[in-house]
């Protein structure tokens, strides 16, 4: 096991290089990051040399690309040209979205999971079409929709939850866009235990269960669920990244200022070493979640050896 | 298995409990509702078990002799599988009228069945340990600890070799014939009254089919258990059947003790199969084959479901569906145990 | 698939692949949306034998062919009749706006801001005081014609480079995997946010090509599991036995058989490149004014909801039930080329 997850690091250099990388290229080409500081005032030519020269920005791409890992490696993510540590916007900001995601991918995991155990057990009948249709229906409508819906319905309309966030965190104003956040994930995770546990379930390790004169409970929980759960652990890690990516949407909705709120500013701003900084960790962390994912799995289904 | 029995009801007296047999099967039948339209997989069958007697039940696929079993063990896949009409008396009481719970707690620890393939009926996921264990915990409610021990117990019992250490493996990391010894061991963990061996050896290796059936009839003259051997192997049935139903099309078409079966079929059907079977003394022969397909469930033929591929069909087999007809011997004498659903069945017996 | 293939193995010593392929497969559990786990089962369920005791083929019913099965089968099914109607409509209104309506999508009246429906407009006006109703006929031509097209585009990379690197193997497979690896490991959302924000003047074709360069990857891995499954087969070691080319074996005896499970993958995704676009529309790095777009009027009717809901309903219900047309075609087309759900 210990060889297989050093192996597997390894193999995620390459990748983890080639993505931020492009990243890395893309965000420059945004444009002069050095006249954007200045706005509509031309920048005075000698102060401009002179960030120039601090930021590397003189150098060619790929140095200017390899000083920056170099800086990383050392926890240091630059400064934005208003002084302010990009690892200080970091830890400002990563953790009200953790806090989103975690509450979103609770929400996803419970509810997924538990309409799709109810629909594929019952394949054929009224719940297993209902909830058939109804992840349809989350599935087509875009979550900016849902989201603008949601809040007005619930949170203003209704007044059930808080309808917007902003500075003051708590849990219970981050349920109506966790809700958001995990819909889509949820009907994903419904439709895909559904398609499993149908499967399984006439799987002959299942009839065997049944055969052995086990309680009902037992052969659902213990053999059926036990077995079917192997893709959605799956799914569940890998869909860490795009809950951290369609946060982008939810907190603009729900004026969260997390993550997809910094990365909007700093786009705007042109502030390249945010931009970079933030993407670089989002792509560590989804990098993580697989590889998080592929020990989960072998831990999960003993027949895949890791050598 | 020792004496021959000529008998249908053999040893009776010895069945644990009273007079009856162990199991009997009445007039079962059991239809899958597909989209294609209704099959009638099993059409009024009838058999009975004693304790202590071996049944083998012969049959091609779809001939539903594995749907019957599965109506006895409750676990028809449901829908589209159902049972419409019958009864199965297992120690004096109807499986079928019975509650649910009720019958749960007859499966696994007095009925219990040995699946054909064994990697896939096995939880791949769990240790064999566990898998093993699990029966005692949940029908004696042992505890985890204990339930291990009995399951080594039960590994040595059925010859696996270093059971102890091998008790935390997976099924994959075991071969073929050590994981049908395992699903033996699962079926005779709570010593039921009753086996049912659904083709228990036909995913094995040749040598290792021996061994594994020898394993399987050594233990039920131990615990005196009644079996139902379901195959469509005839080898397999000589050595180890006291009596043998054949079925064909959801019936069952010829009953007989085993060597008077081998002896003298009385269905042509029967004696299509025995044909079949290479034999060294025919060497350079043409091996003889049954023509045609089984019937479709869908549209079982009408009359002898058999005789779109008997050699010996005339007009009445189109017509009329032949009961079982009782068989007798050339003096007229009944043979106890013998049936057959031929019209014909004396010029097949006695041939002509 | 091949963590499947390795539950198929009876032995499992036949499963434990090279190291790549190992690697492989921990990677290819992992693009799991709608349509690559729609299409997995696919690939799978043809694999799997009939029921040892299920009743017997007929023998008179002459075999057909996946497809004729198929077709057979969807003729029948609401679902595809309803989703493929809808689609057809969908896509004549997108050719032929001005059949659906006269009034200009851009031909505003700022006195007219935010009113409600009324005769002759029956979306009402939206906060420029244009046409609701025009402006949601005339959006339908984007976004049909990024979902068309962005579809069209990574279906063909995806199903050349997955198809070469599925047969192939070895060295092109490597590369072609690792290069898709770069391409998932960023976050579709996240890339379109950075990569989209850099071109100021954007067309309907540069948002398309964004989809096409983030979206090949995932009909790659489709395609290249469905060609290797294809591979496997005997009738295709036979063929090779006998001698059979490359390009033949290739365009004979495996495309025919890979193409279907991309065919449902695809369909599904252009559901979702529609709803992408609108996405990145509405995050404002998408399509801009005065191309007409439902997401950029969804956007921009954002801020309102509470005071002109309608400004918002009327496109996004137009865009749902777009992406819920395609969503659908595609499930009606997977449940009627898996055998395993007959």
């Amino acid at each position: 096991m210990g060889s297989y997850v050093l192996r597997r690091l390894l193999q995620m250099i390459p990748v983890f290089i080639g993505s931020t990388f492009l990243i890395f290229v893309m965000v420059h080409a945004l444009g002069d990051p050095v006249n954007a500081l200045f706005g509509d005032r031309a920048p005075d030519p000698a102060v401009a040399a002179q960030i120039r020269a601090q930021y590397n920005l003189n150098d060619p791409l790929w140095k200017q690309y390899v000083l920056y890992m170099g800086r990383l490696f050392r926890w240091d993510f630059g400064t934005t040209f208003t002084g302010q540590t990009v690892t200080s916007q970091l830890a400002a900001a990563y953790p009200t979205t953790l806090k989103l995601t975690a509450v979103a991918f609770t929400i996803e995991v419970i509810f997924g999971i538990g309409l799709g155990l109810l629909s594929g057990l019952r394949r054929g009948r009224l719940a297993d079409s209902s909830v058939l249709i109804l992840t349809l229906v989350v599935i087509s409508i875009p979550v900016f929709v849902t989201g603008y819906v949601l809040q007005y319905l619930v949170g203003v309309r209704w007044g059930v939850l808080p309808a917007t966030v902003g500075f003051d965190v708590t849990l219970r104003s981050l349920i109506l866009p966790g809700i958001v956040l995990a819909s889509v994930s949820l009907a994903y995770v419904a439709r895909l235990t559904r398609t499993t546990v149908a499967e399984n379930s006439r799987a002959d390790f299942v009839r065997t269960a049944v055969a052995k004169g086990l309680p009902r409970h037992r052969v659902v929980v213990n053999h059926l669920l036990r077995n079917s759960l192997i893709p959605v652990v799956t799914f569940l890690g890998t869909d860490l990244g795009a809950l951290m990516g369609g946060a982008l949407v939810t907190e603009r909705i729900f004026n969260i200022h997390g993550v997809g709120y910094a990365l909007y500013q700093g786009i705007v701003r042109q502030s390249t070493n945010t931009v970079v900084g933030f993407v670089t960790v989002l792509i560590i962390i989804f990098l993580l979640a697989n590889l998080l994912v592929d020990l989960l799995y072998a831990v999960l289904d003993p027949r895949i050896r890791y050598a | 298995m020792s004496t021959s029995s000529t008998s249908a009801q053999p040893r009776a007296g010895r069945a644990g409990t009273g007079t009856g047999p162990l199991l009997e099967v009445r007039d079962l039948r059991v239809e899958f509702r597909t989209r294609e339209g209704v099959a009638k997989a099993v059409n009024g069958v009838n058999y009975s078990v004693w304790a202590g007697e071996t049944l083998a039940i012969l049959g091609e696929s779809g001939s539903g002799k594995s749907v019957s079993a599965q109506a006895v063990m409750g676990i028809l896949d449901s829908p589209p599988g159902f049972v419409t009409d019958g009864q199965i008396v297992f120690k004096g009481r109807d499986l079928l009228t019975m509650g649910k719970e009720e019958r749960r707690k007859v499966r696994g620890a007095q009925v219990a069945m040995i699946f054909q393939d064994a990697l896939s009926a096995l939880n791949p996921v769990h240790t064999v340990g566990a898998q093993l264990g699990e029966m005692f915990r949940v029908h004696h409610g042992t505890s985890r600890k204990e339930a291990r021990e009995k399951a080594v117990e039960l590994m040595q019992r059925v010859r696996i070799p270093a059971a102890k250490e091998r008790v935390g493996d997976y099924p994959h990391q075991f071969s073929g014939g050590m994981r049908q010894r395992i699903m033996i061991a699962m079926a005779l963990a709570l010593q039921p009254d009753l086996i049912i061996a659904d083709e228990p050896t036909t995913a094995l290796d040749v040598t290792v089919q021996a061994q594994v059936m020898d394993l399987l009839a050594e233990l039920q003259d131990e615990y005196h258990m009644g079996l139902i051997l379901i195959t469509h192997d005839l080898g397999v049935v000589a050595d180890v059947a006291d009596k043998i139903a054949v079925m064909y099309a959801g019936r069952i078409v010829e009953t007989a003790p085993v060597h008077g079966l081998y002896a003298g079929p009385a269905h042509p059907y029967t004696e299509g199969l025995l044909q079949s079977i290479p034999r060294l003394d025919q060497k350079g022969l043409e091996l003889y084959a049954i023509k045609g397909l089984p019937p479709n469930l869908l549209r079982i033929p009408p009359g002898c479901p058999f005789h779109p591929r008997c050699p010996r069909a005339r007009t009445i087999c189109r017509e009329v569906d032949p009961p079982l007809f009782e068989v007798t011997d050339e003096t007229g004498t009944p043979v106890p145990g013998r049936a057959s659903a031929c019209h014909f069945w004396k010029e097949t017996l006695h041939g002509e | 698939m091949p963590d499947q293939e390795k539950y198929n193995e009876a032995d499992p010593m036949a499963g434990a692949g090279t190291e790549e392929e190992e690697m492989q497969s921990a990677i290819e559990n992992r693009q799991f949306d709608l349509g690559t786990m729609e299409g997995e089962t696919l690939v799978k369920g043809e694999r799997l034998a009939d029921h040892p005791e299920a009743p017997s083929a007929d023998e008179r019913v002459v075999p057909r062919s996946l497809w004729q099965d198929a077709w057979r089968d969807l003729r029948t099914n609401p679902i595809f009749i309803v989703s493929s109607l809808l689609i057809v409509f969908l896509v004549l209104v997108a050719i032929f706006p001005s059949m659906m309506t006269s009034t200009n999508p851009l031909n505003c009246d700022l006195s007219k801001s935010q009113l409600g429906p009324t005769g002759g407009h029956p979306f009402g006006f939206d906060t420029q005081g244009c046409d609701v109703y025009a402006r949601t006929v005339y959006g339908a031509r984007a976004s049909i014609t990024v979902g068309v097209c962005a579809t069209v585009g990574a279906a063909l990379v995806g199903t050349v480079l997955g198809g070469v690197a599925g047969f192939f193997g070895r060295w092109p497979d490597s590369v072609i995997s690792r290069v898709a690896d770069i391409f998932f490991g960023i976050p579709i959302l996240l890339g379109g946010l950075v990569f989209l924000s850099v071109i100021k003047n954007k067309s309907i074709w540069i948002v398309v090509a964004f989809i096409v360069v983030l979206g090949w990857p995932q009909l790659a891995r489709i395609g290249r599991g469905a060609v290797i499954t294809a591979k496997e087969q005997d009738y295709v070691t036979a063929a090779r036995a006998l001698g059979a080319s490359n390009n033949r074996l290739m365009l004979r005896h495996i495309l025919p058989n890979a193409v279907a499970p991309i065919i449902v993958v695809a369909t599904i995704a252009l559901g979702t490149y529609i709803a992408l676009e609108a996405t990145l529309s509405y995050l404002g790095v998408g399509l801009r004014p005065p191309t007409v777009s439902w997401g950029i009027d969804i956007s921009a009717a954002s801020d309102s909801f509470s005071v002109a809901p309608h400004m918002l309903l009327f496109p996004a219900g137009a865009l749902s039930i777009t992406v819920l047309a395609f969503i659908m075609l595609g499930d009606a087309v997977r449940d009627a080329l898996d055998p395993k759900l007959r």
